[in-house]
This record gives C-alpha cells, sequence and structure tokens, in this order.
C-alpha cells in the first residue's frame, strides 16, 4: 500500500522539481516572456491523472514555493494555481476522456484563467507588466501541452509499470 | 494533509473538495494582503527560500561550469594579453587613484572649513549574480549572497561603471535586487555638470531610462552625465547612473521628453558591488520603497 503511494508521488515530485528549475532557469532577454508557466501545465496534468494524491492543497504549496522562489506576492501563485487544479479535479473524469484536441482547447481555458487571476492580483496589487508577459506564456503553454501531455503520460505508464 | 481520505468513496470527496479550496483562497488572500501591507512575512519567504536554495544552485550550476571551462582552458597567448592589458590598465587606474586621495584629503578639508558632515567612506562588497531568472513581471536579479552577511533591503547595487539597482528581498543566503531600467523604480539623480536635480524613471527597457521631470527649459543636453544625488537616502551620492541620449523640447508640452542610457552594462553583469554606507544605513527603511521617491 505504502509502496504504491510512493511510486505515485515520486513521478510527481521528480517532474515538479524540474518544472521549477525550468520556470526559474535563465533565457536569453527577448525569450523569456515565452516561458510557458510549466508548473500549470504539470499542475493541471496531475490533478487530472492522480486527483487523490494531487490536489488542490498540494497544488497550493507548490505555488507558495513558485511565489518564493520569483518573489512575487506570497499566495499569488498559489492562489492561481489552487483554483485551476480545483476545476481539473472537479472534471477529471470528464477530461480524461476528451480527444487530444479537445483537452488542449480546455488547457488553454485553464491558462487562459490562471493568468487572468495573476493579472488580477497584480492589477490590485499595483504590479504593472507588459501584456505580453501575460499572452506570451498562454501560447507557448497551449502549443506545448500534447507534447507535455504524451511525454507525462509515458512516464506515468513506466512508474506504474516498474512498481 | 491532500491524501487523508483519498481512498474514500468520490461523492463524498467533492464537497470536500470545495470547502478545501475556498480555505485556501481565502489563506492566499490574507497572505497577499499581510505581504502587500508589511513585510510581517519576511520568516516565512526565508525558510520556504533555503528550501528553494538548492533548486537556485543546480539551476545555476551549468552556467557556472561553463563559465568555469571556460576559464581553465583558456590559451597561454589569451591569457598573457589579458595579464598585460590588466596591467596596463591597473596603471591606469592607480595614477588616477593617487589623484583621488590627494582630492579626498582636499575635500575634507574644505568640508571641515564650510563645517559640513565629511563624507563617510563606502564600504564595497563584491557579490555574483546567480543564473537565475525571478519574477517575470520586473527587471531584477539574483545575488548569492543574504542577510547572514549584512545584505538589507533597499541597499544600493553597482557595477564598475555604474548604479544596477537596489536590493528589494533580502533572503538568508541569496537576495533579490530590482534594477533601475524596471517601470517600478524611480532614482533620485543630479546632471554632473551643473548640479541640476531629477528623478530618472526606469522604462521596462533594458537600455533606456526616463527623466519625465524636466521642464522645457532645464539645462540638459545629450552627453551629460546624470549621477546619483543622495537625495532619496537608499543610494549614496556620486555613482554614475546614466548618459543623456536624447532631449526633445515640445513647445506645446509642460516637460522635455529625456531619455538617458544606463552606465551599467544591466544585462551582461556577472559581478556586482553592494554598499554599504553610514549614513545610508541609519535610514534605509524611510526611503527602501522605490516608488516613494518619486514626488
Amino acid at each position: 500500500m505504502s509502496r504504491e503511494r510512493h511510486s505515485r508521488r515520486l513521478p510527481v515530485i521528480v517532474t515538479l522539481s524540474v518544472g521549477l528549475m525550468l520556470s526559474i532557469m535563465p533565457l536569453p532577454g527577448w525569450i523569456a516572456p515565452f516561458r510557458p508557466d510549466w508548473l500549470a501545465l504539470l499542475a493541471i496534468f496531475w490533478a487530472m491523472q492522480l486527483p487523490r494524491t494531487w490536489s488542490v492543497g498540494s497544488a497550493w504549496i507548490v505555488g507558495v514555493i513558485l511565489d518564493v522562489s520569483y518573489g512575487t506576492l506570497l499566495g499569488q501563485h498559489a492562489l492561481a494555481l489552487c483554483v485551476i487544479v480545483f476545476i481539473t479535479v472537479r472534471f477529471h473524469l470528464l477530461m480524461r476522456v476528451f480527444p487530444l484536441s479537445q483537452l488542449t482547447g480546455t488547457v488553454f481555458a485553464l491558462l487562459a484563467l490562471y493568468q487572468f487571476l495573476l493579472f488580477w492580483i497584480n492589477g490590485v496589487a499595483g504590479v504593472s507588466a507588459s501584456a505580453v508577459t501575460y499572452w506570451a506564456p498562454l501560447v507557448t503553454g497551449t502549443l506545448i501541452w500534447p507534447f507535455l501531455h504524451m511525454f507525462l503520460s509515458g512516464v506515468r505508464y513506466r512508474a506504474q509499470g516498474g512498481s | 494533509m491532500v491524501d487523508s481520505r483519498g481512498n474514500s468513496s468520490s461523492p463524498a470527496r467533492i464537497p470536500a473538495l470545495g470547502v478545501r479550496t475556498l480555505v485556501l483562497v481565502f489563506v492566499s488572500i490574507v497572505l497577499m494582503y499581510l505581504d502587500h501591507r508589511d513585510n510581517h512575512l519576511d520568516a516565512v519567504r526565508n525558510g520556504i527560500g533555503v528550501a528553494v536554495y538548492p533548486i537556485q544552485l543546480i539551476v545555476d550550476a551549468p552556467v557556472r561550469l561553463w563559465a568555469w571551462l571556460g576559464e581553465s582552458t583558456t590559451s597561454r597567448n589569451h591569457l598573457q594579453r589579458e595579464v598585460a592589458r590588466l596591467n596596463a590598465e591597473r596603471l591606469l587606474t592607480n595614477a588616477r587613484l593617487q589623484r583621488l586621495t590627494a582630492l579626498e584629503a582636499e575635500n575634507a578639508r574644505l568640508r571641515a572649513l564650510l563645517e559640513a558632515r565629511s563624507k563617510v567612506r563606502d564600504e564595497v562588497r563584491v557579490a555574483e549574480i546567480m543564473a537565475v531568472d525571478a519574477n517575470p513581471y520586473e527587471h531584477n536579479l539574483v545575488i548569492d549572497i543574504g542577510s547572514r552577511d549584512g545584505v538589507y533591503d533597499g541597499q544600493a547595487i553597482v557595477d564598475a561603471d555604474g548604479v544596477v539597482g537596489q536590493v528589494i528581498k533580502t533572503g538568508l543566503m541569496t537576495a533579490q535586487a530590482v534594477l533601475i531600467s524596471d517601470t517600478d523604480h524611480a532614482l533620485p539623480v543630479e546632471v554632473n555638470r551643473n548640479g541640476l536635480r531629477t528623478i530618472a524613471v526606469g522604462t521596462g527597457e533594458i537600455d533606456r531610462l526616463d527623466l519625465p521631470f524636466l521642464p522645457n527649459n532645464a539645462d540638459i543636453r545629450a552627453g551629460d552625465l546624470l549621477v546619483t544625488s543622495g537625495l532619496g537616502g537608499a543610494f549614496p551620492a556620486g555613482y554614475p547612473v546614466a548618459v543623456v541620449d536624447t532631449v526633445t523640447r515640445i513647445l506645446q508640452e509642460p516637460f522635455a521628453d529625456v531619455n538617458a542610457k544606463p552606465s551599467a552594462a544591466l544585462d551582461q553583469v556577472r559581478e556586482v558591488m553592494l554598499i554599504w554606507s553610514a549614513p545610508a544605513a541609519d535610514e534605509e527603511r524611510g526611503d527602501a520603497a522605490p516608488e516613494s521617491d518619486d514626488e
């Protein structure tokens, strides 16, 4: 039982750590705004696949960690991640049977909500940033989703097959 | 926490999920409120910051390794040229420094005559910039020393050519700094030629500062050097900030449109210097927030 749970959590923790690294990895100036929201994408995937192991609480903790490493308002990314993970867990059964194209559309909507929440909080807190910082990750995130989805499904399959 | 009821039946789980989400959203809002109003949460930030530090180190490692490889595989020829160049540079700097000592003594004497408070020598320490991208909404950087080494919020950061920015969040082992080019950063400066004081505001572009508060008849022209005036209290006076690039005077407008180019290579620096200046340290709290300077 505990062994099974362990084998479920390990890929989540590993991919999230890699996601955090990708989130703070330095990129050349012009390409930096196009960095996808790796942690949001990972959060959606794991919430869809393992809604019992990985849910709003874990997403919130990851969000706080992201806030600290970004130096943004403490709780900003936590709130946004928490909300999109809630929606994903709520509809995970439906999302699992979606074909990939439809799923990508759903992910686009979730990412848009995520960016909107961040934008909204920034607006309330008086942080100004150019529009491209919100729109660019949305586009790249959606474009990268099908590949990420295939890759992570492979990871998950292997992790379960191995235990 | 997450998995405690993980194996209960599905229908019972859904309302709990909604409640949990609501609680977490509420906690986030309270956290953001506290974080925005005051810095009550510095301890929390530091605690989590220590946990994130290894990840930052891992991200930084390849860049560091690359630099190290580059250093250790340069040819002997190249090194010799480098040494020759540095020696020449050192001679030049030394020559200038000799004059500086004399000037400093003279300055102290004159100030004593005027009975003005003599300028305190600034204490400087070199810090390395970590190859870590931080906040996507700001121009900022992460340096590899923190409150453990005495770094404080609002501390001035310069490189060899001029002012780079100031510390905004101090962690235990790292600190985050905002660059002078950030849109929320305003810096009190004066024109070195005639002492005209104004504010240099970041534009969000890495190679441009804006001087929005200069009237049309202000005595400023392209090529003027802007230095810190020390009025904000956060930055010690006399460090070069930028060189005036263009001055456009539009007769209908009350203010001239003045752009300046930062002296420091904001996007290329790898090593920066942190300044501890005694008078600034006393009143660091008052003017630490960059926005409070522009009035």
